[in-house]
């Protein structure tokens, strides 16, 4: 704490402003009683009860859950299968663009991504719906799955799985019964990370979406065009809360859960 | 005295035998180096057999090839008369304890041991038994709800020996199971593996670099360097009769003397350098005039004296450079008129302040015709 001088102090505190002043504002004018977004006219939560009476808001709601329940967990399971290839097969032809592939989505514009997609389905015949943006949220958050779940492979135990095989375990088995459970952590926290980044996506999720099936970015950014109503405001405080809570969480669980039984598992192996 | 304690223990030398362990001619190559060189070696039932050697000369390949997790690029390797190239690691016969233990972390004691029970299909009353019949044979039963992490790392060596014993393999592979411990424990618990070893009847292969463990614990021992196995006997042997300079030198303390042979009769005479007269040796070699040999003789088989002892074919006079004092015993560096230094080693069977011989002092060494080994090269 002695390095906190005003220079620090400044400057900090300028970052921070410029980072969260625009969302406190934002959550402020939430609890606005005033139907007029800039004009403060004392405390009230009617927005919020508002915005539970909005049916097209809790359906695009339940619709925004479901796809990040789904896409996440798909995103979950094939990013870990991809991770777990490419620290495990070693060496082997094609292996660097594999994993340059795998992440190659990280910095992809997300607009390509989302027109190749609607291309895709155009394509294929696929009707636009919750089905597409599944796949399109899938799609990206692999990856993100993928750098967690082999990060964290990197550093396990290679003679643990050896071990479940040599007292007659089938791979599968020692996937199952020894890797799955000591890395879950990771899987954990990537699921999180798939959840939270489905939950915000604007760009694919317009991309791919079809007049059945609207998510909440994508009805925020409409309704927005017409005016900032304070019930935005309110919905918005909502998913700030949902998001933080989904990071912080997930950053919580990969650490300390990966810390301890990184830490356990480095005891068990060594004395 | 592991040899005392089973003097008719040898079945490598019965032809009848039918060893359990056979590698015929195996060759294992990663890329362009080769750690195993065209081996072949029996290994029988019940045996405690020992790879020794340093780092990199392909005892932990050997194993591995064992347990499954590598295939020999030539060659077969037989289990019981059965070639187990094809078999996957979980469905042989054989069990490994890892250098690393390889406990499973999020496991507790008694689902360890039960793990490969388990895979088995050993359920219920059956699998009960069976785990606490190993943590009593490894003393853990106290330990058998704690976690990997939760107990000592004595106790996690005897957690890793009682999960690879538990499913009664035929044969238990040892990747340096007592590298982690420290000496004390190590000695200990050397003891306690042979003790089990007979208990179970299992044949067990141990991987080390430690000679001492090698040498307490082995029925026989293989020299290994460069994947090729340089000797394979019983410890005795190997260090009373080591065949080559490199044995000689890898097992205990040793003097090597290079020198010229001449034989006479049924001694061999060694030429040695200038100054000092040629050392009197057997053999059952037979060595050419003028040939060139190496004479390997331990420390504590030549013996330091002040006067010139009689009836013996070798002293030689030399000067104390050097005494280390080990408690026990005491270590002399007697360097000789050719410059050659010579360790001999003694018990000290006298209070120290009686010792007769101090630095730089001029003593005899000597030592009987039979003391030492002839190597040839």
């Amino acid at each position: 704490m002695r390095r906190l001088t005003w220079f620090n102090t400044t400057s900090l505190t300028l970052g921070f402003a410029f980072l969260y002043l625009p969302m406190v504002i934002l959550v402020i004018y939430s609890f606005n009683s005033s139907k007029l977004v800039t004009v403060w006219a004392g405390f009230s939560t009617k927005w919020y009860g508002e915005l539970m009476r909005n049916e097209a808001f809790l359906d695009a709601a339940w619709v925004t859950i479901k796809v990040a329940v789904l896409s996440s967990t798909f995103a979950t399971v094939l990013g870990t299968l991809a991770a777990y290839v490419l620290v495990r097969a070693g060496r082997f032809w094609g292996r660097t663009l594999f994993s340059g592939m795998i992440y190659a989505p990280l910095v992809m514009p997300e607009v390509i991504t989302g027109l190749s997609l609607l291309l895709l389905f155009i394509g294929i015949g696929l009707d636009r719906g919750v089905m597409t943006i599944v796949l399109a949220h899938t799609t990206f958050s692999m990856c993100y799955v993928s750098v967690v779940v082999s990060s964290r492979l990197a550093t396990f135990e290679m003679s643990l799985e050896e071990a479940a095989l040599d007292l007659g375990s089938t791979p599968f088995e020692a996937f199952r019964l020894v890797t799955l459970p000591i890395i879950a952590p990771a899987v954990i926290s990537g699921w999180l990370l798939a959840f939270t980044l489905s939950l915000d996506d604007l760009v694919i999720a317009s991309f791919t979406s079809g007049p059945s099936a609207t998510t909440l970015p994508i009805k925020i950014f409409s309704a927005v065009r017409l005016g900032v109503s304070p019930e935005i405001n309110a919905l918005s405080t909502i998913m700030i809360a949902i998001v933080t809570i989904g990071v912080i969480s997930a950053s919580l669980i990969s650490k300390r859960a990966a810390v301890r039984q990184r830490l356990e598992e480095q005891q068990a192996v060594r004395s | 005295m592991t040899e005392a304690l089973r003097p008719v223990f040898a079945p490598w030398n019965d032809p009848d035998e039918k060893p359990l362990i056979q590698f015929k001619n195996v060759t294992k190559r990663f890329g362009d180096f080769t750690a195993i060189d065209d081996l072949t070696i029996d290994i029988f039932e019940r045996e405690f057999f020992a790879l020794l050697g340093p780092s990199g000369c392909g005892k932990t390949t050997l194993m591995r090839m064992l347990a499954g997790f590598a295939t020999p690029t030539e060659g077969t390797i037989l289990l019981s008369g059965q070639d187990i190239a094809p078999i996957p690691p979980n469905k042989r016969a054989v069990n490994m304890m890892f250098q690393s233990y390889a406990l499973f972390p999020h496991l507790s004691v008694w689902e360890n041991i039960a793990f490969g029970l388990k895979r088995e299909g050993i359920k219920g009353d059956a699998l009960n038994s069976r785990v606490d019949e190993m943590l009593r044979l490894t003393r853990l039963e106290r330990f058998a709800r704690r976690k990997p992490h939760q107990i000592s790392g004595g106790q996690r060596q005897r957690v890793a020996l009682a999960r690879s014993l538990a499913k009664a393999p035929k044969l238990l592979l040892l990747d340096e199971p007592l590298g982690a411990l420290d000496k004390k424990l190590r000695q200990d618990t050397q003891f306690e593996l042979m003790d089990i070893q007979e208990k179970t009847g299992t044949t067990f292969v141990i991987v080390t670099h430690d000679q001492e463990e090698a040498m307490t614990v082995a029925s026989r021992i293989a020299v290994m360097d460069e994947g090729r196995m340089i000797q394979v006997d019983t410890p005795a042997r190997i260090y009373e009769a080591p065949n080559t300079v490199y044995v000689a030198d890898f097992i205990g303390d040793v003097n090597i003397i290079e020198g010229r042979a001449i034989p006479s009769g049924e001694h061999v005479q060694i030429a040695w350098g200038e100054g000092v007269s040629d050392i009197t040796g057997t053999t059952d070699k037979s060595f050419d005039n003028g040939e060139k040999v190496h004479f390997a003789i331990r420390p504590e088989k030549v013996s330091v004296s002040v006067e010139k002892p009689d009836d013996t074919p070798n002293a030689f006079q030399g000067k104390v450079l050097d005494i280390a004092y080990l408690g026990n015993l005491s270590t002399y560096h007697v360097e000789m008129p050719n410059g050659q230094i010579i360790k001999t080693q003694s018990a000290n069977t006298r209070r120290l302040s009686r010792r007769a011989i101090t630095w730089d002092d001029t003593v005899w060494i000597s030592f009987t015709a039979t003391a030492g080994v002839l190597l040839k090269g």
